[in-house]
């Protein structure tokens, strides 16, 4: 019992972290904010869903997946799928040519429900599927990349290939999906009103509630076995190999735990927002929440969600008044924060609390952030791992 | 593929060969190792002695020929596999997980809770916390368990690595050059270690140093060009003439 | 698909569908040199190559701009001025890119790929800013414009062979640059052993700076080559980056034969497949089918079998 409590929320100083951020989501932002506010908040909030899982399998697998945004998007489109058929009942619809069926759908001359959606107008299955589907196609995609032992640039290509189809699909086939405007429109879960302050207030509380949780779900999985795997996995994948695992099974799993959570996100961004459109599938948002997750420091699953936060409130605050800055900013952050500061934020602050205790941050916990040890005297040129290791050691490894 | 027979050695290779786009790194090697045997290979360099192991361990995979252990046809088996067969293989240069201590470093090699979902509800208990310090007491690491193992020293790394290795318990054991960059004194020590390791395994250790091979060998195989130049006990090599003229003899 | 259509028809339309995917194939041939030598050399995925594409189409604008304006005697050649131009304008801009940003990162292939991202947001904006939103495009020379008509149903628009003559030569530049001189000497030893490389005397930061000017160039050229297809916009290369990205790795980052045939099956399976099922849809099979290839062959499909 006492060894699950410490896999769950780690140290005293990373149980500290959570309370802070816990306290910050749940009692500061409800206190200081208005709902207008809150709820963009709560939307900023659905894509911290997706960095934390990138934490996951970025950070501590090495594998950088530039396609999230289709497993957001799954989870996202399954939510607006119900919703949207709720929206949709007949005396709503009733000046449709067929009424019963999705508006652009019947703009779209289709007269019947296709299969697909039949399924959707039950809650217990959108639920399930907003969890199975993502999941079941990262499975997929997992599969066929790591047996065949696809890492780094290729699969953060193909990652991203497959996220530039979907988008093109779902824009595509305007009847079955809503086109390039999406899903839009949505209205009532189970005949509660969505758009309503109240339940803005608590589908925010519940968005919270459920990135805390992932965020406790993931620290269990670092701070045990498969952690230290993933690691060992970064630095000599063959040794790991070598020992008796199958590299793979571990890749596919933090590949599809990352999917996982990024669907929850997606689904909670439907249900805050009232819409969900390709805009959230494609290139683009996809390797946006990467930086995100690489400004809140890439093996920080809380500085994630600060990172999050603090891109998405410099966008708003930017795009409003000089929407054309907003792009030189976005790509300075992109090409600084690689240069600069690959640990992000929480390299940042962990440096400076080390300087602060220790006048310098000792060797054993520069290295503990991932950093190559700077002591060994040649790092092999063309090291396999070379990739994902993050050679650049804060100050004071050079003595 | 050539059919092959059972046998009563731990493992049976024959008419290995592999070939890289025509260039013929391993050419049709017969060769086999009897349990608790230790066996040197040794050959100049580009000989094929790397690849052999890779071989064996499933790194590469081989064109043509056969790899048995136990009378278990190995040849095609996925490398995790192999390892669980009981056959362990440690790199020319030390592979270890630099940002994990040296506790860590055993631990994540004990060979339980192979499978993700195993992975994932595992934990330490006293049993294999006590392997855990017994092995790193026996690689000569006992003292610095909770250290980074990036910190470790090059001879300490090999140690270590061996470590991980004998933790694993294998029947098998094959060394690349365990001593390469090692000082005297941990050279004594390795072989010493390497001595204790194989009264209960058998082990295929790659070495250039010829007073090593001399200290540790039963039996030697020469490997050159990618053949089987000759095998036997370490005297009789020694006066091999073919052996002088290609490897010995400069 | 084929109903209603005769023989001749269909061979009519593979005939024009053909010649209207060798221009893409082109375009993506060009693109794909460029990046495939930059990847091959140093592993290094460049996700602002598009750019160096719009800035070459930008460059061609230009340069019509210009001769239209005070050199009316030069329309009739100055798109071959334009393509130097291009190629110069996207070598330089390469080189400053590699000495400012891209050397730093050559140990992290996957953080290149998002620096280079963070780079092609702030050129295309800068382009935004420079040339505006709006699409523009060159006046292109009377002689360029003509057609030529093959037989009763088909007909070979005379860009198209301009097209095709520019990339045939610069591909065989590139090929006798790689493998027969003395600088691709240096290039192919740097790729095969660094550090051997080095200890030799080359000077491989500078070869690397070079490589990765050259394949910037290369992409310059390609956008002059675009402007005769379609008109310019600051987000017109980007469009290119993901198809040239799977043009490289289905070829087989390493080799040249392998880029050019890759480049050409992707272009034309698009392409004719654009003619039977609307254009979305046609993009989406080929990439799922070039996606489904490479699980069974990761490596590509011209690769080697080494030691690693």
């Amino acid at each position: 019992m006492i060894t699950l409590t410490r896999r769950l929320v780690g140290s005293r100083s990373d149980l500290a972290a959570l309370l802070v951020l816990a306290a910050v989501l749940l009692v500061v932002m409800p206190l200081t904010l208005d709902i207008f506010r809150l709820n963009l908040v709560g939307k900023y909030l659905t894509y911290a869903f997706v960095a934390v899982g990138l934490v996951l399998c970025w950070g501590y697998g090495g594998i950088l997946s530039l396609g999230q945004g289709i497993f957001f998007g799954l989870g996202g489109y399954c939510m607006a799928m119900f919703l949207k058929l709720e929206a949709s009942d007949p005396v709503t619809t009733a000046i449709q040519s067929t009424p019963g069926i999705p508006d652009f759908m019947d703009w779209n001359q289709l007269t019947e429900l296709p299969w697909f959606w039949v399924p959707f107008e039950s809650f217990a299955f959108t639920l399930f599927a907003i969890l199975a589907v993502p999941t079941l196609f990262a499975f997929l995609i997992g599969v066929a990349m790591f047996k065949r032992r696809v890492t780094g640039v290729y699969f953060a290509i193909i990652t991203q290939s497959v996220a530039a189809i979907l988008t093109i699909l779902i824009i595509g086939q305007q009847g079955l999906t809503g086109g390039v405007n999406g899903i839009t429109d949505l209205r009532t879960l189970l005949g509660w009103d969505i758009r309503s302050d109240g339940a803005k207030y608590l589908l925010y509380f519940l968005n919270a509630a459920l990135l805390l949780a992932c965020i406790v779900a993931g620290r269990y999985i670092l701070s045990g076995k498969v952690g230290k795997l993933l690691l060992a996995l970064k630095d000599k994948e063959d040794r790991v190999r070598f020992s008796g695992y199958d590299v793979s099974n571990f890749k596919i799993f933090v590949f599809c735990v990352a999917a996982l959570f990024s669907a929850i996100g997606g689904a909670m961004f439907t249900l805050q927002v009232g819409f969900m459109s390709p805009s959230f599938v494609g290139i683009v948002p996809s390797i946006e929440m990467v930086i995100f997750a690489a400004v809140g420091g890439r093996v920080s699953l809380i500085g994630a969600v600060y990172g999050t936060l603090l891109v998405n409130y410099g966008k708003t605050a930017f795009s409003e008044s000089f929407p054309e800055l907003w792009l030189f900013l976005m790509g300075a952050l992109f090409i600084g924060v690689v240069m600069a500061f690959p640990d992000g934020l929480a390299g940042l602050i962990r440096s400076e609390r080390l300087r602060r205790v220790f006048g310098r941050p000792p060797l054993a916990a520069v290295t503990r952030t991932g950093a190559l040890a700077a002591r060994d005297p040649a790092p092999p040129a063309a090291s396999a791992s070379a990739d994902a290791a993050l050679p650049h050691a804060p100050t004071g490894t050079d003595r | 593929m050539t059919a092959s027979s059972n046998t009563d050695f731990l493992l049976a290779i024959e008419n290995l060969s592999v070939s890289f786009d025509g260039f013929k790194a391993v050419n049709d090697v017969t060769a086999y190792v009897d349990y608790n045997e230790l066996r040197v290979v040794i050959g100049p360099n580009g000989a094929g002695k790397t690849t052999l192991l890779d071989l064996i361990c499933g790194k590469t995979a081989a064109s043509d020929g056969s790899i048995r252990f136990k009378n278990r046809e190995i040849t095609r088996l996925p490398e995790h596999r192999i390892v669980r067969e009981g056959i362990g293989r440690k790199f020319q240069t030390p592979s270890i997980y630099e940002n994990l201590s040296v506790y860590e470093n055993l631990e994540v090699s004990y060979p339980a809770a192979r499978g993700v979902f195993g992975a994932l509800f595992f934990h330490v208990d006293e049993t294999i916390d006590a392997r855990i310090r017994e092995i790193a007491e026996s690689i000569f690491l006992g003292d610095c368990l909770d250290l980074e193992a990036g910190l470790l020293s090059h001879g300490q790394k090999q140690w270590l690595e061996i470590g991980m290795l004998l933790i694993q318990d294998p029947e098998l054991l094959m060394l690349d050059e365990p001593v390469a960059g090692m000082s005297v004194k941990e050279r004594e020590q390795t072989a010493e270690l390497l001595k204790r390791i194989c009264r209960d395994r058998a082990v295929i250790v790659i070495e250039h140093d010829m007073e090593f091979v001399e200290r540790i060998a039963n039996r030697v195989t020469v490997l050159h060009q990618g053949q089987v130049l000759a095998e036997g006990p370490m005297s009789e090599i020694k006066s091999n003439e073919k052996v002088i003229e290609v490897y010995l003899g400069h | 698909m084929f109903e209603g259509y005769t023989a001749s028809e269909i061979g009519a339309i593979f005939a024009m569908q053909g010649f209207a995917g060798l221009s893409l194939f082109c375009v993506f041939l060009l693109m794909a040199l460029g990046l495939a030598i930059i990847f091959g050399q140093m592993q290094v995925i460049n996700m602002a190559h598009g750019e160096f594409l719009t800035i070459g189409a930008y460059s061609t604008y230009l340069m019509s701009v210009v001769a239209e304006k005070h050199a009316p005697w030069l329309m009739d050649y100055y798109f071959f001025l334009a393509i130097a131009l291009g190629f110069v304008v996207a070598f330089a801009i390469g080189w400053l890119v590699e000495f400012s940003l891209i050397r730093f990162l050559y140990k992290r292939p996957l953080d290149t790929l998002l620096a280079t991202w963070g780079l092609s947001l702030i050129m295309q904006q800068g382009f935004r800013s420079m040339f505006g939103a709006r699409e523009v495009s060159p006046t292109l020379p009377e002689w360029l414009l003509g057609s030529w008509q093959l037989s009763d149903t088909i007909e070979i628009p005379i860009n198209g062979l301009l097209v095709v003559g520019v990339t045939a030569v610069l591909t065989l530049a590139v090929f006798f640059l790689l493998f027969r001189s003395r600088w691709g000497l240096k290039v192919r030893a740097t790729t095969q052993n660094r550090v051997m490389a080095e200890a030799a005397g080359i000077n491989t930061a500078r070869v690397d700076r070079n490589t990765f000017a050259l394949g910037c160039g290369i992409a310059g050229v390609a956008g002059a080559v675009f402007t005769t297809i379609a008109s310019t916009g600051p987000t017109s290369g980007s469009l290119y980056i993901v198809d040239t990205f799977l043009v490289v790795v289905f070829g087989g980052a390493a080799s040249l034969f392998g880029t050019i045939a890759s480049a050409f099956s992707i272009a034309q399976a698009q392409s004719i497949l654009e003619f039977f099922i609307n254009g979305s849809m046609a993009k989406v099979i080929t990439l799922a089918i070039v996606i489904g290839i490479l699980m069974l062959r990761p490596e590509g499909l011209f690769a080697s079998r080494v030691r690693k």
